[in-house]
């Protein structure tokens, strides 16, 4: 069978797993839907919370990320995972025992006022549309390159997938479609791992390969690598160039906007037990670890499989996947020198994206009317989202492989979507109308409007996957800054101090998230010419600004509350009541 | 419950909080960025340490870190009796 044929069988027979898995599923009651019934095992929440954060981004981004960034991409895996450390530790299990759906929810009784709550509202929603327009679009990327439909097409049936089971199924649907998605995504991820592992350092834990050294003789893999590195003119892999100080801030940042995002906290108010939520927080890194500890393997060979394969080789004798990859516009060489070989050192060919004339060269090769950069000798264009997406075809792997990969993007792009969908359709028909708008709303009409927000919600998404506004890439440094800076000290300060009240908690979110918000809005979108680290304020980046609006925000609330009345006796039974398990009762709505 | 055994159990669970945040910021923010220059002196393998714990072993402390807090925690709650059944 070919790539194609196999690519359709796979996919199709993942969708009919979710679908049937949907209608088995069905939620009955707002409780169900919000939160799966209360009822889910640790070890399956674990699984459902790994699949709902491992996004498009995780698996077809990072890697390749790491590969081209080598030590600076630590960034990524040591934040996107140290966060569970925090949630397990200081979020999960108070907030069980709190026992109710949201982190709106938690906020607005916590501090016992409805204008912290719309803040919270406002923030839970834009973070989880900022992050669901880039699962649509990592969609249409996996449909468009493996399957061969328009990229439109492919962002309208993933919608429709999406619609099925979280219209049908709420919170329970998606819980249990992910648990089987995390087993097709890390299989997907896992075996062109070990094949190219056992190619590369003969041995098939990726983990331990890439620490290896290479078959062929000649030493560790990452020696050669740093040797490759020097010659071509990069920076060592294994050292990195971003200032301590920056790579410090930002993943601090990741880590604590981890902890920070809705949509990872509400999964811990799934399970029965608050000893349930420590647990299964650990459960859920596990799974985790398993993608984000390969992924830095996977880099390093890809990287090691890339340099050998095209750098100084003739173009006429490059293998298909090339040319391939240069079909798409992901990948473009520009022959400067004019010796028909690929010349791959630092530096960009030329300014900006490759702009096709629609023309051949005289080898075949796309040519582009880009104008060409003369300080350096670069030749070659790669966008960093090729390397997973190309690795198993780099190695020449089988077919079944590579459409397994597909399968895998999609899963991966598809549980995010349908995690992120259910906390906007939460915030709009929980917090906002049955809490502030209509409290007295009937069972039956909440969930109707659940499902109606889940609609619209996936409407919106599927219009910004389609349209994608340019800054969509931008805005992830805002979704983790400002989750950063506003929920993770509002809900920490809610548990760990008594004294902490309305106008500490209000004065601290707004503080934390406009000075953020400022700080990003002014280097990507105002000024991004002076985006650069001279100008920086402490040599810290936008992407790693959360940390500084953290600090901020516990120092602001902090002063705050000591100038303002303590809280009511009530609201400080509340928080003695959250410190120990006993007691902790199902989650309900009142 | 009475307020003093609770205050107890309180004070208890801070004090592993403090202790397993302390491994995870050495783990993470100390050898994987702050120290990173100096243990990438040593060599593990084919790996340099420092490189090694930012891209491997901080992750593989996080897993068992929240293990050990789960441990402790059961135990401390079927101490206090505060477990739920």
């Amino acid at each position: 069978m070919d790539v194609q044929t196999w690519t359709y069988s796979i996919v199709g027979i993942t969708f009919m797993i979710y679908i049937a898995i949907a209608i088995w599923a069905k939620a009955g009651s707002t409780k169900e839907f919000y939160v799966a019934g209360g009822g889910v095992p640790p070890v399956l929440n674990g699984m459902a919370t790994a699949a709902d954060w491992m996004s498009a981004a995780s698996f077809i981004s990072m890697a390749g990320l790491i590969s081209f960034m080598g030590y600076d991409g630590s960034v990524y895996l040591m934040g996107w995972t140290g966060g569970y450390v925090l949630l397990a530790l200081l979020l999960a299990p108070y907030l069980r025992k709190f026992g109710k759906f949201t982190v709106p929810d938690f906020v607005g009784d916590r501090y016992y006022s409805n204008a912290a709550r719309t803040v919270a509202i406002i923030c839970a929603i834009f973070v989880s549309f900022t992050y669901v327009a880039g699962q649509m679009r990592g969609v249409g990327v996996v449909f468009s390159r493996f399957l061969e439909v328009d990229i439109n097409t492919g962002i309208i049936i993933g919608m429709c997938i999406v619609f099925f089971y979280a219209v049908l199924g709420g919170m329970k649907g998606i819980t249990y479609t992910q648990v089987a998605q995390f087993c097709v995504l890390i299989f997907a991820y896992m075996v062109p791992a070990i094949f190219i592992s056992m190619l590369i350092a003969g041995t098939p834990i990726p983990q331990i390969g890439f620490g290896s050294e290479v078959v062929d003789g000649g030493g560790f893999l990452l020696d050669r690598l740093n040797g490759l590195h020097e010659e071509l003119g990069f920076a060592s892999y294994t050292d990195g160039s971003k200032p301590m100080i920056d790579v410090f801030f930002i993943t601090f940042a990741l880590m604590v906007g981890t902890a920070g995002l809705p949509h990872v906290i509400v999964r811990f108010f799934t399970v029965p037990k608050v000893r349930d939520a420590r647990i299964s927080a650990g459960w859920a890194l596990i799974f985790i670890a398993l993608l984000y500890t390969t992924a830095p393997a996977i880099a390093a060979f890809a990287r090691y499989n890339l340099i050998n394969t095209v750098s100084n080789q003739q173009y006429s004798e490059l293998p298909s996947w090339f040319k391939t990859w240069e079909g798409t516009g992901l990948l473009a060489w520009a022959d400067k020198n004019g010796d028909g070989a690929i010349q791959y050192v630092k530096g960009d060919p030329f300014a900006g994206k490759p702009a096709f004339t629609g023309e051949k060269g005289e080898l075949g090769q796309r040519l582009l009317s880009n104008e060409t950069t003369t300080d350096n000798a670069n030749e070659l264009y790669i966008d960093r989202d090729i390397i997973v997406l190309a690795n198993p075809e780099i190695a020449k792997l089988p077919a079944w492989v590579i459409a397994l990969v597909a399968a895998g993007g999609l899963a991966a792009a598809l549980s995010t979507a349908a995690g992120l969908l259910l906390v906007i359709s939460t915030s709009i028909a929980h917090d906002l109308i049955k809490k502030q708008l209509n409290p007295n709303i009937s069972e039956k009409s909440e969930l109707l409007s659940a499902r109606i927000a889940v609609t619209v919600a996936i409407v919106i998404a599927g219009y910004f996957g389609i349209n994608p506004p340019g800054f969509v890439a931008q805005v992830v440094a805002f979704a983790f800054g400002l989750a950063a800076a506003s929920f993770f000290p509002v809900i920490i300060l809610g548990i760990f101090s008594k004294r902490m009240n309305k106008e500490g908690a209000i004065a601290g979110m707004l503080t934390g998230i406009i000075f953020t918000a400022a700080y990003i809005i002014y280097f990507k979108f105002v000024n991004p010419g002076m985006n650069k680290p001279e100008f920086w304020l402490f040599g810290i980046s936008p992407e790693g600004i959360g940390t500084l609006g953290m600090l901020i925000n516990f120092a602001v609330s902090f002063v705050v509350s000591r100038f303002t009345p303590a809280p009511p006796l009530e609201i400080q039974e509340l928080v003695d009541s959250l410190r120990y398990p006993k007691g902790s009762g199902e989650a309900s709505a009142h | 419950m009475e307020k003093g055994k609770l205050q107890e159990y309180w004070k208890i669970n801070l004090r592993y909080l403090i202790g397993l945040l302390v491994v995870w910021f050495v783990v993470s923010f100390g050898f994987g960025i702050l120290l990173v220059d100096q243990l990438n002196a040593i060599h593990v393998g084919g790996f340099k340490l420092g490189f090694w714990f930012a891209q491997q072993g901080s992750i593989y402390t996080f897993v068992v870190l929240i293990f050990v807090y789960v441990a402790l925690m059961n135990r401390l709650d079927k101490k206090f009796d505060v477990r739920e059944d």
